[in-house]
């Protein structure tokens, strides 16, 4: 910002800061609420000496309660979009899946590019392997880096298959869940993934992750 | 086989800058077309030239859009998934909107701007379907900001420019309106403390943002550097957060949903978090301290006599308050010139001269921000995460200066 040039300018500049200052003021006494009518300028050039060449009372500062715009939305269009889950389970839809049948659509849809087994695939493996253990830097899987089981329905179902994302049904991406967390040995063969079992299933790289905690400051961290 | 010259006319039949390739014969440069379709650039022997002097031939009549000089070759350095900016090709601390580093996960969408949509819901008072025209119905704010992806780190080679180096940074003027106006028209309730942001591309993008910045300084931002945004941009609106992480300012925005917990996508889990010390850092939203001298860079060459050393600084935190210059190799450091403005979360340009004798040496540059954090080395960074790389990777950058006058990047690894 440029720095003011004299005391007549500075002032100028300033003044809208003393202006939404008083706003604010005036708003605390006024009361506050969806009947608050927005402030008028009125009020400011009540209350102020008029100042010449410099139009503040227009300043988005200061803003009505509401404005107005835009429309309600109805649950309808919500629930059109509302497609995240979250790992408490919240947002999971009714059905189920099984690795069985997970396996047959990953066969089909998911191994050009994430490999037979969902390893070694040309955009990455998705299921650790023994032999990744073994090595210094392991690759990145569903069973040893991702912390939330819930994860996995959610991302899947937003955007998998990569060449034609959300095509796949609710029942589809609970088999494809239940048969990427059984390869991880996450689960057994046998376990129906579902609403009430996705969120509960523990992911070992869960307890490894923490907030970032750097405010900035002069240690390297 | 005859290459076919097309793009002649725009030099209203005269090719200029002679000489540019050197030697006698070579008079210019066009751009022709091969048989096969190909574009390429091809010199012009000066006998096949016209007399090239632009006084003595009317010009270019007026147009519709502004066109670059065909002799200014910026490009943008694009993989599957990313693209990115010639921050060596770039003067001052704009850059060009066609120039903006990209990085999408599900290409870039086609939206109609008359049928795209908003939804705010969740944690609100009123859920609301905000159209683009009604967003910029809104009261409106325009601010100067960097955006970078925190996975912008590459090393491995001396032959890399700036662009290799770190160039999913770029800088524009954002306008649009405050996340903060949005969020009092619907009414955030108290006890939300995350929304979530979703984008309307292939990837439906999501990220988990605290509602805290969504009050502070958040803009859903239609406008860049004084046009509708570009698509590879978000047209027709973006999440803009300034300082942080370039992943969180989702493009294509087509949802916002307000929530007292993170839903811990899949960018937010098995991306975007980096390794420290046997760790998982996550939720890294800050961009930390960066420069790189711009100039010299590879593959710029330099020649003895003074040389105004340039580079671009910035901070995801605040202010840059200090670039230092070291044309030792670090052994000592000089204070660089930083260019006005100096702004918030933005890129700063600094500038330092420095007369170069012929001698081999490095150059490098490291910021201070207000913070009081000075960009660290590469082998700092090691030493405290633990890791050779990963995202939030921000280390000084070297340049060798070699007797010829040829300037490499300095590779450096640890462990």
């Amino acid at each position: 910002m440029q720095k003011p040039i004299g005391i007549t300018s500075k002032l100028l500049f300033q003044l809208p800061i003393l202006i939404s200052v008083l706003g604010v003021f005036y708003e605390k006494n006024s009361g506050t609420g969806s009947d608050t009518p927005p402030l008028s300028a009125s009020f400011f050039q009540q209350s102020l000496p008029p100042v010449s060449g410099f139009n503040s009372f227009s300043d988005t500062t200061l803003l009505p309660s509401s404005f107005g715009f835009g429309r309600p939305a109805t649950q309808a269009e919500i629930d059109k979009l509302d497609i995240d889950v979250r790992p408490d389970g919240k947002g999971l839809p009714t059905g189920s899946g099984i690795s069985s049948r997970g396996k047959l659509i990953f066969d089909a849809k998911c191994v050009a590019c994430h490999g037979a087994g969902g390893i070694g695939g040309p955009n990455g493996s998705l299921v650790t392997t023994t032999a990744d253990a073994k090595e210094k830097r392991p690759e990145k899987t569903i069973g040893n880096y991702w912390p939330y089981a819930t994860t996995v329905f959610d991302y899947i179902r937003r955007a998998m298959p990569f060449n034609a994302p959300g095509s796949l049904t609710n029942e589809e991406v609970y088999h494809l869940t239940a048969y990427l967390l059984n390869a991880n040995k996450l689960i057994d063969e046998k376990t129906v993934i579902d609403a009430k079992s996705l969120p509960k299933v523990v992911m070992p790289a869960q307890k490894l992750f923490i907030p970032d905690d750097r405010k900035g400051g002069p240690e390297v961290k | 086989m005859k290459n076919k010259l097309i793009q002649i006319s725009q030099f209203t039949e005269k090719i200029s800058r002679r000489k540019l390739l050197g030697g006698a014969a070579t008079a210019a440069v066009a751009i022709v077309q091969t048989a096969n379709g190909q574009t390429i650039q091809k010199a012009i022997p000066q006998a096949a030239l016209a007399d090239d002097d632009p006084t003595k031939k009317m010009g270019i009549p007026p147009g519709e859009i502004g066109t670059r000089s065909s002799f200014e070759k910026l490009l943008k350095d694009p993989s599957p998934t990313s693209s990115r900016s010639p921050l060596q090709d770039i003067y001052g601390m704009i850059t060009p909107s066609d120039l903006h580093f990209e990085r999408n996960h599900g290409g870039v969408p086609a939206i109609d701007p008359n049928k795209h949509e908003l939804l705010i819901h969740g944690l609100v008072e009123k859920p609301l379907i905000f159209k683009v025209a009604d967003l910029k119905r809104f009261p409106s704010v325009s601010r100067i900001a960097f955006l970078e992806c925190s996975g912008n780190f590459r090393s491995g080679k001396e032959t890399l420019r700036p662009q290799d180096i770190c160039g999913l940074t770029s800088q524009s003027e954002w306008t649009g309106v405050k996340l903060s106006t949005i969020f009092r028209e619907v009414g955030v309730k108290p006890n939300a403390t995350w929304f979530l942001a979703e984008g309307g591309d292939a990837a439906v993008m999501t990220r988990s943002i605290p509602v805290k910045k969504g009050w502070d300084d958040a803009i859903l931002a239609y406008a860049q550097n004084g046009e509708a945004l570009r698509p590879e941009q978000g047209y027709p609106v973006r999440l803009f957060l300034p300082g942080w992480e370039g992943n969180t300012s989702v493009k294509w925005l087509r949802r916002l949903e307000l929530s007292d917990q993170p839903y811990m996508t899949r960018e937010e889990t098995s991306k975007y978090t980096e390794g420290v010390n046997g760790k998982v850092r996550q939720f890294s939203f800050d961009i930390d301290a960066r420069s790189i001298i711009t100039y010299p860079s590879y593959p710029q060459r330099v020649e003895k006599g003074w040389i105004e050393i340039r580079g671009i600084a910035w901070s995801g935190r605040g202010k840059v308050v200090k670039v230092e210059v070291s044309t030792d190799a670090g052994k000592s450091w000089q204070n660089a010139h930083l260019q006005d403005p100096i702004l918030d979360k933005a890129h700063t340009a600094f500038r330092y001269l420095w007369q170069w004798k012929g001698e081999e040496t490095e150059i490098l540059s490291r910021v201070t921000d207000e913070t009081g954090y000075v960009q660290p080395t590469l082998k700092q960074l090691v030493e405290a995460r633990g890791e050779t790389g990963g995202y939030h990777f921000n280390p000084i950058t070297a340049w060798q200066i070699k007797r010829d006058g040829s300037v490499l990047f300095k590779p450096e690894t640890f462990r």
